[in-house]
């Protein structure tokens, strides 16, 4: 049990995604303008990291490593999550039409995004059994949902309240930030060995 | 040869299962479209850019189709007048049809008419100045003019001239961003059409408003005495005109003691005339009261001589 949770505690703040391992940057700066659509992709992206993640290591294990093909993995773990994503799609449009509506512009977004794909081969690079790649895929989950809603809230008060100089406005200013969030986060970094 | 045939042959697979599935699903999971969300889905520009107000264009083809007279057509900015106009076609609007909106600003408190109470030398948005005692302007609920407005509108059509923002007719395409900015709740929308209004928004007493800014509306009510046809009413010291009822005589406009209505139809020439028309107006019925005053007062003489 303590292994799941040091799982979680550590790719919530340790291995922080786009804060420690710069992986999904370019959600993080892009719809983290303000914090209801960061929140919305933040639980997209969990979402298609969990589902994501049940889909791909049954692959890897199952069929890539037995014919000895492990070298394909990125590509046919894009196909695969690429037919994911627009399968729970059209079923989320069917059968769940409310959490489509409030996801619905943000999981086309994410189909390839690089957060995604990288939790499913850090699944595989650790050697997580399966419950604790899913484990490991909802705490990377969080750990995004937690940094674009921080960035958000940074962001609100950038654009309302600071006076800077006009070169640092827009993106410079949100970089910076995204860098000073990141030292920050380094902090948090030995906390398991 | 083992060595390339069988990850030819898995991905081949795999892709080939994913499409199966994919295609069975689409089927499986069909939902019956709206025709006309089909139609106007295509013709959203699909930058998902949530500008209209609604999570994307799938959403905003959505409330078209539900609601195709509350929602309006116009809210697409990226696809602009043309897109509009191919929606209006699927939905059987006529474009032209549709009463045009523009946004209109409630005060006329430039630096001349509006009184300052101090100078204001802090961070230049209006959100900030209005921290300070309301805003450096004597009226409470005046404009800033420090461009907040301005700065939201990104169709170049809203501007401060002399301390008050103004809005450019002919750029303006409704999409209420500078409402949204203006910390006193000055901007509103009124039909293109209708070029008569009370160009302020002071609800303080006649004299207060007055002191303030020489062109407010004091509340006095000679326009709604004087308009015909009732479509101007005096509410919490501030008349407002119905855009709806308004014939855009013009009369309000030359019987306001201060100038608050702003009239965009009338030339001076032309207003002289409405001016004239009403003293005729008026002298005519006070010349009736007369008569009818004298009438009255020979009949009393009459029956008195009687008695």
């Amino acid at each position: 049990m303590a292994k799941y949770v040091i799982i979680i505690i550590s790719m919530v703040l340790v291995n922080n995604y786009p804060l420690a391992q710069f992986l999904g940057i370019c959600p993080f700066l892009g719809v983290s303008k303000d914090k209801e659509s960061a929140t919305g992709m933040g639980i997209a992206v969990t979402f298609v990291m969990v589902l994501a993640t049940a889909v791909t290591w049954p692959i890897q294990n199952l069929l890539l490593d037995r014919f000895g093909i492990g070298y394909l993995q990125t590509v046919v773990f894009i196909l695969v999550i690429a037919a994911l994503v627009q399968l729970i799609e059209m079923f989320m449009k069917k059968n769940m039409v409310g959490l489509y509506k409030s996801l619905g512009v943000f999981l086309p977004l994410i189909t390839t995004n690089c957060a995604v794909l990288g939790v499913c081969i850090s699944n595989i690079d650790s050697g997580y059994n399966y419950l604790q790649s899913l484990f490991n895929a909802f705490g990377a989950g969080i750990g995004f949902l937690f940094a674009m809603i921080l960035m958000a809230g940074v962001r609100s008060k950038l654009v309302d309240q600071s006076r800077m100089p006009k070169s640092w406005q827009g993106v410079p200013i949100v970089l910076l930030t995204a860098a000073i969030m990141a030292l920050s986060f380094m902090g948090f970094g030995g906390m398991f060995s | 040869m083992n060595q390339i045939i069988i990850p030819v042959v898995l991905v081949v697979v795999v892709g080939l299962i994913a499409s199966i599935i994919l295609a069975y699903a689409s089927k499986v999971f069909y939902i019956q479209e709206d025709p006309r969300f089909v139609l106007m889905r295509a013709e959203l520009p699909g930058a998902n850019c949530g500008g209209c107000g609604y999570a994307g264009c799938d959403d905003y083809a959505h409330a078209l189709v539900e609601d195709p007279d509350g929602v309006p057509i116009t809210k697409c900015a990226v696809g602009g007048p043309a897109c509009a106009e191919k929606l209006a076609e699927i939905l059987g609007k006529s474009a032209d049809g549709m009463e045009k909106q523009v946004a209109f600003v409630m005060c006329n408190g430039t630096t001349n008419n509006a009184k300052q109470l101090f100078d204001y030398e802090d961070i230049k948005t209006c959100k900030a100045a209005k921290q300070l005692y309301g805003g450096s302007k004597a009226c409470p609920n005046g404009c800033l003019g420090l461009g907040d407005c301005e700065a939201a509108c990104t169709f170049d059509a809203i501007h401060v001239i002399k301390g008050v923002a103004v809005v450019n007719r002919d750029k303006c395409t409704s999409c209420s961003a500078c409402i949204k900015a203006c910390p006193n709740s000055l901007i509103k929308l009124v039909p293109e059409k209708s070029k008569i209004s009370v160009r302020c928004h002071n609800t303080q007493k006649g004299a207060d408003a007055r002191k303030g800014c020489t062109v407010a509306c004091i509340g006095c009510g000679m326009c709604q005495r004087t308009c015909k046809f009732d479509a101007i009413h005096v509410e919490n010291n501030l008349a407002s005109i119905d855009p709806a009822k308004c014939k855009q005589c013009g009369m309000c406009v030359v019987k306001c003691p201060t100038g608050a209505i702003q009239d965009l139809l009338h030339s001076v020439e032309q207003l002289e005339k409405v001016k004239n028309t009403l003293a005729a107006m008026e002298a005519k019925e006070a010349e009736k009261k007369k008569q009818a005053a004298l009438a009255a007062a020979a009949a009393k003489k009459e029956a008195e001589a009687k008695a």
